[in-house]
């Protein structure tokens, strides 16, 4: 037996070891964040990251990646600022009416057997222009309750770390314990053997964009929460730092092998990243390289660490 | 119900399916009894894996029909046939590794839903797993990626015997044993027998003959898309099953010209288990057995023994010709004469630039050679026949100046007439000193060979040459369990 644990435990040891460390060092660094409104301040911008690294991970476990994902969080934040606010059932219907075309974008790209990318590419470049058409200059204002939602002061700990608990939590019981979930993961392993058991893959894959659009659209309210207004091009990089989140969660691109609770770490783990290159005074126009630094840090961890598993398990 | 009004679980009636130009099954009929054990075999391409697939619902013969208890089914699918509790096990793997164990029995039983049913999943395949393997220390929970190979199997096996709500009245075992120790494969033949006994149904394949002859009470050989014998297994033993499964004297599609090779030079050695491999100049080496025993293997492993990773070798010894055109053959947006010229543009180019000329002089003279039946060289490669476009491969090993040609069954799906021509070319070219290394599934084309290595699971298990390459001695090597 190695160490008592699966390989799906394993995942998770690199991603809380490396949020674990650079949680320290932002403390070592300033130590006036080891307060509740400090922690706070450094982690409420990872709960909508949170959510959309979860929207990607459920398109990831399909073997699909979703490049609108970054566009589609900046419509929904225009549509949270403008519609929702103003008229709050026509709002309602547009969200729930993106989060259908979501459905419908997985069936055309397993019917069609189109690339993912491709496709998902295109549809980036549709929600960034209606978006654009409904805010052409930033603008807009949060629902009062979503901005409540997001300012409110739990007792104990601050919103950040429990709303991040509860998306990992509420992920995890969709993605790794209902049956639902197991049937996603399981296209995502062996689409031929789910089939062949008899499930219709298309409802499946439906399945997967659908709940990735639901957690898309609240990664864009959660945002917009936090933000008091938006813009069209508010969330573009959330595409690059979604799928960055996953697989720094121990995610990996194909084989339907994800962790919810690993890509939260994940979310959180990239916004530390931010947050402590910041500390270091390193220049903004140097943060992103640094931060590609430490993805490739970690990463290269996990493939060590892999390959120390292999040799164990195959002597 | 009387017991000797016993209907057949299944009944599959003048089945006919074609993939293009291949007959697969060509008006197979077999009934299946409750609590009978069925023995099926037969070589590469007999059909059996059709026929199998037929049964399950996974394919809709284009004639004949599929009947079960007495009852004609029309619209026979695949969960039709589940619901009929038809299970499967397949010989490659159909379990998703990234699951555990419980979750892929949730996958494979419909009926498991609801709250809980974790634990329910968990008993269901415990107690299989328990019943055919006892004391088998496999968790329910791990994943299935972290299995072993013979665990993975087990856990499939013990899969399709599981009983979630539909008891499976029909399990088709397709090479079942190929990667479990004696011990375990004795395990499971005992639990077929148990099975089969209270009144279950089993299709058992294997290429481990005393395993059929010992577990099956009726032998099914299949040839060529039809079944030549039917017969109780008691009336066979390993001979005449071997003999059943090889052709009434079919010897006269070609004579051998018999070539005296063994002094020439040795061009290629492998060592491996089992008998060693040595190819010598201007032979046309074969490699038989079943499918799937390793052949690719040896020449992907010939391949990468003298090919280099970095940077392409000056004069390099192999060349490989693909028998997946699709997946690892042709470009498929490119023009005919790039897909012919790609492995030779280090011969054609001069400091790194294309001589353009004589690239498509040398593409003209190959295609008079092999007679590539296109207007234009320069169409793409998809306006040609499958067969067309596996001649333009061909030309691209023989155009190379590599002396040893690796060919990965390159003629299937491949119309007779190309076929023969492609042979043609093959024997002037060993004529002239090259060398050919030709795995291949079909019978006709490994007696064209002067040497013929057999395969079984993974080794080398015997070596034919001249006279003794014939479908018997072949057939007796590719399948084990002679009693001794």
């Amino acid at each position: 037996m190695k160490l008592g644990l699966t390989s799906d435990a394993m995942r998770l040891v690199i991603p809380a070891l490396s949020m674990t460390v650079l949680l320290a060092a932002v403390f070592w660094l300033q130590p006036r964040a080891m307060s509740y409104f400090g922690l706070n301040l450094l982690l409420n911008l990872a709960v909508p990251i949170a959510l959309a690294t979860i929207a990607q991970m459920l398109v990831m476990a399909v073997n699909d990646l979703d490049l609108s994902i970054g566009a589609f969080v900046s419509f929904v934040a225009c549509v949270t600022a403008t519609f929702l606010r103003d008229a709050p059932l026509v709002g309602t219907l547009i969200l729930a009416g993106a989060v259908g075309i979501y459905a419908l974008i997985g069936v055309v790209i397993y019917l069609r057997n189109l690339p993912s990318i491709v496709v998902t590419l295109g549809m980036s470049f549709v929600w960034a222009g209606l978006a654009v058409l409904m805010l052409p200059a930033p603008g807009g204002q949060a629902p009062d309750w979503v901005r409540w939602l997001m300012t409110v002061k739990p007792p104990l700990m601050p919103m950040a770390i429990v709303a991040s608990i509860v998306i990992a939590i509420v992920a995890h019981l969709i993605v790794m314990r209902s049956s639902l979930g197991v049937l996603i993961r399981g296209v995502g392993g062996n689409q031929r053997s789910v089939e062949r058991a008899g499930w219709s893959i298309i409802a499946a894959r439906a399945a997967a964009y659908g709940l990735a659009g639901v957690f898309a659209v609240a990664a864009g309210i959660a945002l917009v929460g936090l933000t008091t207004s938006a813009d069209a091009n508010i969330a573009l990089r959330y595409t690059l730092l979604s799928i960055a989140g996953v697989i720094l969660g121990g995610g990996e691109f194909t084989g339907g092998r994800v962790s919810p609770i690993g890509a939260v770490i994940g979310a959180l783990t990239l916004t530390l990243a931010g947050s402590f290159l910041s500390f270091l005074r390193i220049s903004p126009d140097w943060q992103i390289g640094a931060q590609g630094a430490i993805l490739i840090i970690v990463l290269a961890l996990r493939l060590v660490f892999n390959r120390v598993e292999k040799r164990r398990a195959q002597p | 119900m009387a017991k000797d009004m016993k209907k057949a679980v299944i009944e599959v009636d003048g089945a006919r399916v074609s993939f293009g130009a291949v007959k697969a099954l060509d008006g197979v009929t077999l009934s299946v009894m409750p609590g009978e054990c069925i023995g099926l075999v037969g070589h590469n391409g007999a059909g059996k894996s059709t026929l199998v697939n037929v049964i399950n619902g996974g394919l809709t013969p284009q004639q004949g029909t599929v009947a079960s208890d007495g009852e004609r089914l029309d619209r026979y699918n695949i969960t039709i046939a589940r619901g009929r509790g038809m299970r499967c096990v397949f010989q490659e793997l159909s379990l998703c590794p990234n699951l555990s164990i419980v979750e892929n029995t949730r996958i494979m039983h419909h009926e498991l839903g609801g709250f809980g049913w974790r634990a329910k999943a968990a008993k269901v395949i415990e107690t299989s797993l328990d019943a055919v393997f006892p004391g088998h220390n496999i968790d329910s929970g791990q994943p299935v990626g972290d299995l072993s190979i013979a665990e993975r199997q087990m856990v499939e096996i013990a899969m399709a015997f599981s009983d979630a709500g539909i008891a499976p009245r029909l399990v088709i075992l397709d090479e079942p044993t190929s990667s479990l120790d004696a011990s375990l494969a004795r395990q499971m033949l005992d639990h077929v027998r148990r099975f089969v006994a209270s009144g279950g149904s089993v299709i058992f394949i294997s290429h481990i003959l005393h395993e059929i002859l010992e577990t099956s009470d009726r032998i099914v050989v299949m040839k060529d898309g039809r079944v030549v014998a039917e017969r109780p297994a008691t009336e066979f033993d390993h001979q005449r099953l071997v003999e059943a499964m090889g052709s009434v004297a079919k010897e006269e599609a070609f004579q051998r010209s018999a070539r005296e090779l063994a002094a020439a030079p040795v061009v290629l050695r492998h060592q491996a288990d089992g008998i060693p491999f040595t190819a010598r100049q201007g032979e046309i080496i074969g490699l038989a057995g079943l499918a799937g025993h390793g052949q690719t293997e040896l020449l992907l492993a010939l391949h990468a023994v003298q090919s280099n990773a970095w940077w392409p070798r000056r004069d390099p010894l192999v060349t490989f010709v693909a028998g997946d055109r699709r997946l690892n053959g042709i470009f498929e947006l490119w023009s005919i004469l790039r897909n012919f010229s790609i492995a030779s543009l280090a011969d054609l180019s001069q400091g790194g630039v294309v001589r353009t000329a004589e690239e498509a002089e040398r593409g003209a003279d190959w295609k008079r050679r092999i007679e590539i039946r296109t207007q234009d060289v320069d169409n793409g490669i998809l306006s040609l026949s499958g067969g067309n476009q596996q001649k333009v491969l061909f030309a691209r090993a023989l155009a190379t100046r590599a002396p040893v040609i690796l060919m990965d069954d390159p003629m299937r799906g491949v119309d007779v007439g190309t076929k023969q021509e492609v042979y043609e070319i093959i024997r002037q070219e060993a004529a002239k000193g090259r060398t050919f290394i030709w795995y291949s599934t079909e019978m006709d084309e490994v007696r064209l060979c002067d040497r013929v290595y057999v395969f079984r699971e993974r080794v080398i298990t015997a070596e034919l040459v001249g006279d003794e390459v014939n479908e018997i001695n072949i057939i007796a090597a590719s399948f084990g369990g002679v009693a001794a």
